[in-house]
């Protein structure tokens, strides 16, 4: 496929990968906007307990910040599967692509630990405007995770398959720039949301 | 057993109005007929081959206009409906309940199932051509795009018969449209619907971005583009920015509903002003993201009519531009009785009022656009020549309504309802028609019929201003928005009975353009030419209908109007640019997953209506193995052989 | 020919729309410009101010719409120049660049003036000490109490002429707005606040009131009649009405709370601070007690700027901090707390 793009590509200039590269900038700008308008729901929704528990009463710190480090870390992983890419490194390649799939799923499964554990202390999603944004905006992200976990994984087959070349290429630089993207969310996330909850 | 099928049966479909057993069973014939035709003519292959599964634009063009005509068609009707129940006063042809679902619906579909998709058609249609491409950016998505808002439309429009329509208003303020005031699942029909099409309106907008800033013909700098492509691109470029602003917006409304959260309810902390806020910052950018295309086709269609280059070109460009990034700053004009102070209404005030400056500027430049020229009046021309009068008239009254404390008197009256459909249909409603005449022979191959499409256009001006103008009167007269019904001593039944005429004026118009388009099928008149109106642009340089790959070698666009030049050069003599040898043609391949995929969309979003989650799960694990699937497709392209081309392009000039 | 001629029937149509206007213009009916109250008197002088200016650029725009149209029309022997390369000028588009600007540069400063002068929430200026009226939307009937008097209406207002009145407006119900378009403009009710609107009577009269924002299925039977007379007259009203109707109590007003249309209704008396538990009902309301407080303080008859402040508040920096992020937000928090 790759060797005869040549035909599409009239006179080089536009190159069908680099188009979807750019696609996927914008589809990230539209992200932005989607995480940009939770963020002020929760801002101006923040405090309505309705008398329920306070966020400053039931955040447990030392569980987050194991999420937020296991998310750094994960980012920076899948900086190396791409720069095993870069050095035509398959087995590098996936080998990092699985040490970030799995820093991802430990991240979410304690997210969902902690999510379990606000329920059971009386905090759910349905007891005041605050906690409904909690939920809404840190389970968006964390369904933004899970989305790019299964993806993750269906890369890692299609590599396994066809090698590196232009497409996969270009599916792992989406999926790093996607882990990268949020990875920035969370710091907003954490930032907004737990240290200033707690302060 | 049976009982209890019939208990369900009963509160499943809607029933208890002959209106709507009427439209049952006209829904259901429909179907069989269409189905028996289908079946009978052994058409099944062809239509999945030809249009479900396709990824040509021209014929996701040609489906998004159709889809749209009937959604208008539906739309118009809803007018009719009220239009008629307001004729008299103390009439009791609906009551309150099926008043308000029909204003509910009509606003709905206009906006969302009428005009973003006959716009989208006409992006499809006509951009790929204009700039020399031989599609978008992303093919599958785009029919992806298509898909979902046909799969969004439909489940909208399904409520009308299961289950109930929504009757909150077409922005559906909570808390009327919390769970506490809106226990029935209209209201999640609503959301559904608008959520899925909204996702497909979101990637069109992406697309077309990628589309016109990365696959311009070569030469076609951006200040040398069409208008109608720089409209497109700043309408897009709103898109990207408005739309998901309203993906949230829903999204947190459902969950209330659905899982009891609090972010617009009256208790437990919720706050229905942030949801008035959310809505109204997606949906006034919504309004400027269906003008601006608008007006980029009044800009095709003066110069090609006047026979003269578009005045002001820079002017322009920037006016647009300034317009969508103005639409963001104004959201809260729609609310300035919300006692926000002050300061806050004074800014908003003013931002409102700056927008009628470069829409101001984009008028003087038509009308010298016009000045010196040598103006034919064919259809297109008439509608942009109706157009002008009537919406600088709109933008006048759109001025009066920014000036705050003034606002206080002209809000939620008819007054405000006589703006809106008066830039809405006189700017978009007449922007889309135009744009239709005006490309109808490159997408099909044949003129319409202009004599009845000139009745059409004055049954629809006529019926446009006197339905209307009363309405302004109306609003003075203390009428407000939505009632359904009044009583004779509110001294209000004269003009409302002239508003419903011209109503139906209207509903003639539309009559007059179905029977042009079934007159102009039957006694075809051919366009051989590909260039019908001496156009100026691309798209009027090749055979019409465009052949499936649209341009057998890319063309050059050195110039503003390239197709204009080479005509201007050729008639002074000069000899045809010499053609690039033909090579193979690079096509993507046609994809049965993007209409499976948005079918299980909708699945699941029906599943969530109605609470079912054996239903929507399925739904959203379908949606999910179907974007696996078409991740794990490699081999999505052809090509078509040199031969071939030769072949088609052959038999295109042969009509020549 | 044929372009000729439907110009020619929409002139007609436009004329004669604009006669209509015209004529229905002078009738009393056309209540929003037959005003009888100071704010509404102001509100129509900003209408007629803006409409001319919006005019003068208006009318030459739809003249040489015409002329334009009509002199270069296509036509075998015409004399009008045609010059299809002509594309730019840089003294026109100067032109019609300034003309909308200097137009708007007006509109902006005469609107900004009058949206400080008739910020509904600002005291009027009048000799007399205002009346305060109490307003309550609620599904689909209007709620009145005079706290002043001890009494409440349902659906109907009486009032002095020439004596300032201050509506204090919330809602039990989904959102409405409240519109007396002889007096002056619309103000939202909205759960949870307590918003002021100052209007005054200039003459005695019967005026309609109108509920001007849906709110659900009778949404249309929310209308009123807002009665100005004599002061006599109403002292004369209270007294009937303290005589002859019933008291309303906290269960009573749970009925009337239920969804339904309701008639006219008088009350003679009115449960203690009814009104301020409607607003503060919905308490955990984002800065709900702030204009829960701000309802408290302006019952005892306070005037202040400060009492203004307090309950302005929290719409206002709801707006501000959808526009912009945290900091503002934040701040608004502040106030409150």
């Amino acid at each position: 496929m790759a060797d005869n793009r040549n035909a599409h590509a009239h006179e080089g200039h536009h190159d069908l990968e680099a188009l979807r590269m750019m696609g996927f900038w914008i589809f990230l700008i539209t992200d932005c906007i989607l995480f940009g308008t939770l963020f002020a729901t929760y801002v101006v929704l923040n405090g309505n307990t309705a008398g329920g528990p306070t966020v400053s009463e039931l955040f447990e710190m030392p569980g987050v910040i194991a999420e937020t480090f296991i998310l750094l870390t994960s980012s920076f992983t899948s900086g190396l599967a791409v720069l095993s890419m870069n050095k035509g490194n398959r087995k590098g390649l996936i080998g990092w692509l699985i040490v970030t799939a799995l820093l991802g799923a430990s991240f979410i499964s304690l997210e969902i630990t902690e999510f379990v554990k606000l329920v059971h202390e009386g905090a759910a999603i349905s007891t005041s405007a605050q906690w409904s944004a909690f939920y809404t905006l840190v389970g968006t992200h964390g369904l933004h995770v899970s989305v790019g976990l299964v993806w993750m994984i269906a890369i890692m087959i299609q590599l396994g398959r066809h090698g590196i070349n232009s497409v996969t290429r270009r599916k792992v630089n989406i999926i790093s720039l996607y882990w990268h993207f949020l990875d920035v969310v969370w710091i907003f996330v954490f930032t907004i949301v737990y240290l200033m909850g707690v302060m | 057993m049976l009982d209890k099928i019939k208990d369900f049966a009963s509160e499943f479909f809607v029933t208890g109005d002959p209106l709507i057993y009427g439209a049952d069973v006209s829904i259901g014939l429909t179907i069989i007929a269409v189905v028996s035709a289908l079946t009978f003519f052994k058409k099944w292959n062809w239509l999945w081959k030809e249009w479900l599964t396709t990824v040509d634009h021209k014929k996701i063009g040609i489906m998004y206009v159709i889809a749209s005509l009937l959604m208008l068609f539906r739309g118009g009707v809803d007018a009719l409906l009220m239009r008629t129940q307001l004729a008299i006063p103390d009439s009791e042809f609906l009551s309150p309940e099926h008043y308000n679902q029909i204003f509910t619906t009509h606003g709905v579909i206009m906006i969302l199932f009428m005009a973003m998709p006959l716009m989208f058609g006409l992006f499809n249609l006509v951009i790929p051509l204009q700039i020399g491409a031989r599609d978008v950016a992303y093919p599958f998505l785009n029919s992806l795009s298509f898909w979902l808002f046909f799969f969004g439309a439909m489940l909208f429009n399904m409520s009308f018969v299961i289950g109930g329509s929504p009757d909150a208003g077409w922005l559906a303020y909570p808390p009327l449209s919390e769970l506490s005031h809106s226990p029935g699942v209209g209201q999640d029909f609503y959301i559904w619907g608008i959520q899925i099409s909204g996702i497909g309106s979101l990637m069109t907008g992406i697309n077309f971005i990628v589309t016109i800033l990365k696959m311009r013909a070569p030469g076609m700098k951006l200040m040398k583009m069409p208008m109608f492509t720089w409209s497109v691109l700043s309408s897009c470029l709103t898109i990207i920015l408005a739309f998901p602003i309203l993906t949230v917006t829903l999204a947190l409304l459902f969950i209330d509903r659905y899982l009891g959260a609090h972010f617009f309810t009256l208790d437990g902390g919720g706050n229905p002003m942030m949801y008035i806020n959310l809505i109204w910052m997606w949906g006034h950018p919504e309004v400027y993201i269906v003008v601006l295309p608008a007006f980029g086709i009044f800009s095709e269609i003066v110069a090609t009519f006047s026979k003269k280059r578009l005045f002001g070109y820079k002017s322009m460009v920037f006016a647009l531009m300034s317009i969508s990034a103005f639409s963001f700053f104004t959201w809260a004009h729609h609310f300035f009785t919300m006692g926000s102070g002050a300061s806050v209404n004074a800014f908003f005030a003013l931002t409102t009022m700056i927008i009628a400056i470069p829409t101001g500027v984009k008028v003087f430049n038509w009308l010298f656009t016009m000045f010196r020229g040598q103006i034919t009046f064919q259809t297109p021309m008439l509608w942009t020549i109706g157009f002008i009068p009537c919406f600088v008239v709109g933008g006048m009254t759109g001025v009066l309504l920014s000036v705050a404390p003034a606002d206080f008197q002209f809000h939620n009256s008819y007054f405000l309802i006589a703006h809106f459909h008066q830039v809405l249909i006189g700017g978009v409603a007449f922007g889309y028609f135009a744009g239709l005449y005006y490309w109808w022979p490159k997408v099909f191959g044949f003129k319409l019929n202009e004599k009845i499409g000139k009745w059409a256009f004055w049954t629809w001006n006529i019926g446009f201003y006197v339905c209307f103008m009363p309405q302004y009167i109306l609003g003075l007269m203390g009428m407000t928005r939505r009632v359904s019904s009044y009583g004779w001593d509110k001294g209000w039944w004269e003009l409302n009975l002239v508003s419903t005429i011209g109503g139906f004026l209207m509903g003639i118009g539309f009559l007059f353009q179905v029977w042009q388009i079934l007159h102009s099928i039957k006694f075809m008149e051919r366009d051989t030419t590909g260039d019908p109106w001496g156009g100026r642009t691309l798209e009027w340089s090749i055979p019409s209908p465009a052949p499936v790959y649209n341009f057998a070698t890319l063309p050059h666009a050195d110039e503003k109007d390239p197709w204009w030049e080479e005509k201007l050069r050729l008639a002074a003599g000069g000899t045809p640019k010499p053609q690039p040898s033909l090579e193979p043609i690079h096509m993507p391949k046609n994809s049965g997953i993007p209409f499976v995929m948005s079918s299980f969309f909708f699945v699941a979003g029906f599943g969530f209506v109605f609470d079912w989650l054996w239903l929507a799960i399925p739904g959203l694990i379908g949606v999910a193995a179907c974007m696996l699937v078409h991740s794990f497709r490699y081999k999505t392209d052809y090509y078509i052989p040199v031969d071939e081309i030769k072949r088609t392009e052959a038999a295109a000039r042969r009509v020549v | 020919m044929e372009m000729r001629k439907g110009l020619r029937r929409l002139t007609a149509v436009l004329s004669l729309i604009t006669m209509a206007i015209l004529m229905t213009g002078c009738s009393d009916k056309v209540i929003v410009l037959n005003p009888k109250g100071a704010i509404g008197k102001q509100q129509l002088d900003l209408m007629i101010i803006s409409t001319a200016l919006c005019l003068v650029v208006i009318v030459p725009v739809l003249i040489l719409t015409f002329y334009i149209v009509w002199k270069y029309r296509h036509q075998p022997d015409r004399k009008a120049k045609y010059d299809p390369n002509w594309e730019h000028s840089t003294k026109l588009e100067t032109i019609w660049w300034s003309i909308p600007i200097v137009i708007i540069v007006i509109l902006a400063a005469i609107t900004v003036k009058y949206t400080y002068l008739l910020e509904p929430s600002k005291p009027l200026e009048h000799e007399a000490k205002p009346l305060v009226i109490q307003v309550t939307s609620l599904d689909w009937k209007w709620l009145f109490q005079y706290p002043e008097q001890g009494i409440a209406t349902v659906n109907y207002i009486q009032f002095p002429a020439n004596v300032p009145i201050r509506f204090e407006l919330t809602s039990d119900a989904p959102m409405n707005s409240f519109w007396i378009p002889q007096l002056g403009g619309q103000i939202y009710t909205m759960s949870g606040m307590a918003m002021k609107l100052n209007l005054i009577a200039d003459e005695p009269g019967s005026y309609l009131g109108m509920g001007a924002n849906f709110s659900g299925r009778e949404f249309g039977k929310m209308q009123f009649t807002a009665e100005a007379t004599s002061q006599e007259q109403f002292d004369a009203w209270v007294q009937g009405i303290k005589g002859s109707s019933p008291a309303l109590t906290k269960e009573g007003y749970e009925q009337l709370a239920i969804p339904g249309v309701s008639e006219v209704e008088s009350f003679s008396s009115i449960p203690a601070g009814l009104f301020q538990q409607i607003v503060t009902k919905y308490g955990g309301h984002n800065h709900g007690s702030g204009s829960g407080e701000g309802a408290t303080e302006h019952h005892h008859g306070s005037d202040s700027g400060e009492a203004d402040a307090t309950d302005k508040a929290p719409a206002m920096d709801m707006n501000m901090d959808m526009g912009d992020g945290a900091s503002m937000n934040h701040e608004g928090h502040m106030n409150h707390e």
